[in-house]
């Protein structure tokens, strides 16, 4: 813990959250990676995958005992773009390069969740990269009990194993399905059959120019 | 071996054999248990949740819910439209207060884009969103009867709802789905009369929420049904991230309304968060109850000072949200509702995870059945209060 005399409620939100990282950074050392505190907004921490659960157990010590979500992301850029593509055509190139958001991350695919302290009534989002060859983190059930669905629904729609859950049964799609919808190399199917005509859907009203601001429809 | 030893050792064999006689009976007489379906089609499932309940005798051993019946796929859809359309999407998940739900999403995204709705387009997005947790929550009132076998509060619920979504269907257009909030503001404005005729409203539901009291809440019945049944401790709520309704009824004072700065007009307003310390179904209830009246009162102190000017900020004709990620979660009637927004300077989100208050109120029905009897799962599912799009989005 910082050494400051201030009672933590009192500490404006910025150096609140900066205190937050440091407190973490006490806690797990080198294994936060990363973070970012935008002013005025949020902050996110990156941890190390082999301390995904340990931070879990840190932040809940520190008091941040409300479990928000927990959840995934893929990074990678879908290769079928928004569907609005003629079928017919020759597939149009695609930037396929993987760009991370806040935090960094150097894998494809990053479990995510977000933890909230309930008497100072600030959040933290905590990501951690989820190895490419080995998809499995380890599971934060036994830290909060509530991850148990949120895990299952990441293990199902995202295909990320989740090391020391009890049952990770599917929980939408019928267990013999094959895939994992939310992955973005998912195509969804609806839209290769019958191409979207809505990608642009704002056409100027008749007698308005097309760059007229002020009313977005 | 002296005669009186032989005798003990004659009864203890006597005793360890007839034990042993009723453990046999036992063995012989034990039923498997019986495993209970309710759902996916039950009225108190609201929907099409299926609870799979294991039970010895009257008793529940587990229960698991089995969802899944509703899924959509709102976060795939999100990621192959454009900012404006997610709203029609969004709309869906909690189909009794859908106003509620597009105005989170529209906060993130300008959040993102760092503009701001002007003052009066704010103030009207807090009267519709209080307005659909009016809606919603009264319906919730209603039911709640209906599952404990009284069928008039629902005729009640059903007659006063219809007024409040008279006011939203006058200012939208839609009755169910407005699809109203834009990025940077509002579709329309106010129509003419909606101040006089809200009044009117707001004080039919307080006499709503009064009848209520008396009708359902002060009943004996309603109360020795719900009173100490399916109690929720505080550590309980926080670790499976319970919202609402249901984490005040635990004695946690939280509301998002209150404790976090939005460009909404709550702040603007004076009013009261409930809390409860009892975690029951009857406290749960009862919370749901006071925040229907005390939202009539927010409408009606909103209503007296709404500021003049336009509902639309100066957005560009086709919108593009700079890359970035952002949080905002609201207070909707269900409970904490937020979008995890990630943009890559798109038409359209690359991700979006979608928070939804029942996924996390329903995660902890295995937990909570466990050991009660058969008439409290419907009263305790009643109690939690869930929609089934909000469950499976």
């Amino acid at each position: 813990m910082s050494s400051t005399d201030t009672p933590i409620a009192e500490i404006p939100g910025d150096t609140l959250r900066e205190r937050i990282v440091d407190d973490l950074r006490t806690h797990i050392g080198a294994d936060l990676v990363d973070s970012l505190v935008k002013p005025g907004d949020d902050v996110w921490v990156r941890v190390s995958t082999d301390a995904w659960r340990r931070a879990g157990v840190a932040l809940r010590d520190m008091g941040f005992e409300y479990f928000c979500f927990l959840s995934a992301i893929d990074w990678m850029p879908s290769p079928f773009g928004k569907g609005e593509d003629d079928p017919t055509a020759p597939p149009p190139e695609r930037d396929d390069t993987v760009r991370q958001g806040y935090a960094g991350g150097a894998t494809r695919m990053q479990v995510l969740a977000r933890l909230v302290h309930p008497t100072l009534h600030v959040g933290v989002n905590i990501k951690c990269d989820v190895p490419d060859a080995e998809p499995v983190v380890e599971s934060w059930v036994s830290v909060f009990a509530g991850a148990n669905w949120h895990e299952r629904e990441a293990h199902e729609m995202f295909g990320i194993g989740f090391a020391g859950h009890p049952d990770l049964r599917n929980m939408y799609l019928p267990t013999e399905f094959e895939g994992h919808p939310l992955r973005k190399d998912f195509p969804l199917l609806a839209r290769m059959v019958k191409p979207w005509p809505g990608i642009v859907d704002v056409e100027p009203m008749p007698g308005g120019s097309a760059d007229e601001e002020g009313d977005a429809e | 071996m002296t005669s009186t030893e032989s005798l003990i050792d004659r009864r203890q064999l006597a005793y360890i054999a007839s034990q042993a006689a009723d453990a046999r009976l036992n063995v012989e007489l034990e039923t498997e248990g019986m495993t209970l379906n309710i759902g996916p089609q039950h009225p108190a499932t609201h929907g099409t949740l299926r609870i799979i309940a294991h039970l010895d005798g009257e008793q529940v051993v587990w229960a698991e819910p089995s969802c899944g019946y509703m899924h959509r796929g709102y976060e795939k859809l999100t990621e192959v439209r454009t900012y404006p359309q997610v709203t029609s999407l969004v709309n869906r998940i909690d189909w009794l207060g859908s106003f509620a739900n597009e105005v989170p999403f529209i906060l993130a995204a300008e959040k993102l884009m760092g503009i701001e709705a002007p003052p009066r387009a704010q103030w009207i997005r807090t009267i519709l969103f209080e307005l659909s947790r009016i809606a919603n929550v009264s319906l919730f009132l209603g039911d709640l009867g209906v599952q404990l076998g009284a069928v008039t509060p629902v005729f009640m619920a059903f007659r006063d709802r219809e007024h409040v979504l008279n006011l939203i269907e006058g200012t939208t257009g839609g009755r169910f789905h407005p699809n109203f909030d834009r990025i940077g503001g509002l579709k329309d404005d106010l129509p003419a009369g909606f101040i006089d005729e809200t009044r009117a409203v707001m004080k039919t539901l307080r006499n709503f929420c009064t009848e209520m009291e008396d009708l359902l809440f002060g009943n004996e019945i309603f109360q020795s049904r719900t009173r100490g049944i399916g109690v929720i401790p505080k550590d309980i709520a926080m670790q499976y991230g319970l919202s609402g309704a249901n984490l005040r009824a635990s004695g946690v004072d939280w509301d998002l309304r209150r404790d976090q700065s939005l460009p909404m007009a709550w702040d603007k307003v004076d009013w009261k968060v409930w809390t409860h310390p009892d975690g029951d179904s009857f406290a749960r209830c009862w919370i749901r109850l006071q925040e229907v009246r005390e939202s009539t009162l927010i409408v009606d102190q909103l209503l007296d000072n709404i500021p003049s000017g336009p509902v639309m900020a100066k957005v560009p004709r086709i919108i593009k949200v700079p890359e970035g990620e952002a949080w905002v979660s609201t207070e909707n009637p269900l409970g904490e509702m937020g979008y995890y927004v990630v943009s890559k300077g798109d038409l359209g989100p690359f991700r979006t995870k979608i928070r939804s208050a029942s996924f996390n109120n329903i995660s902890i029905v295995p937990w909570i059945l466990k050991g009660v009897y058969v008439p409290d799962i419907i009263t305790i599912l009643a109690s939690l209060y869930f929609i089934l799009g909000d469950i499976d989005r």
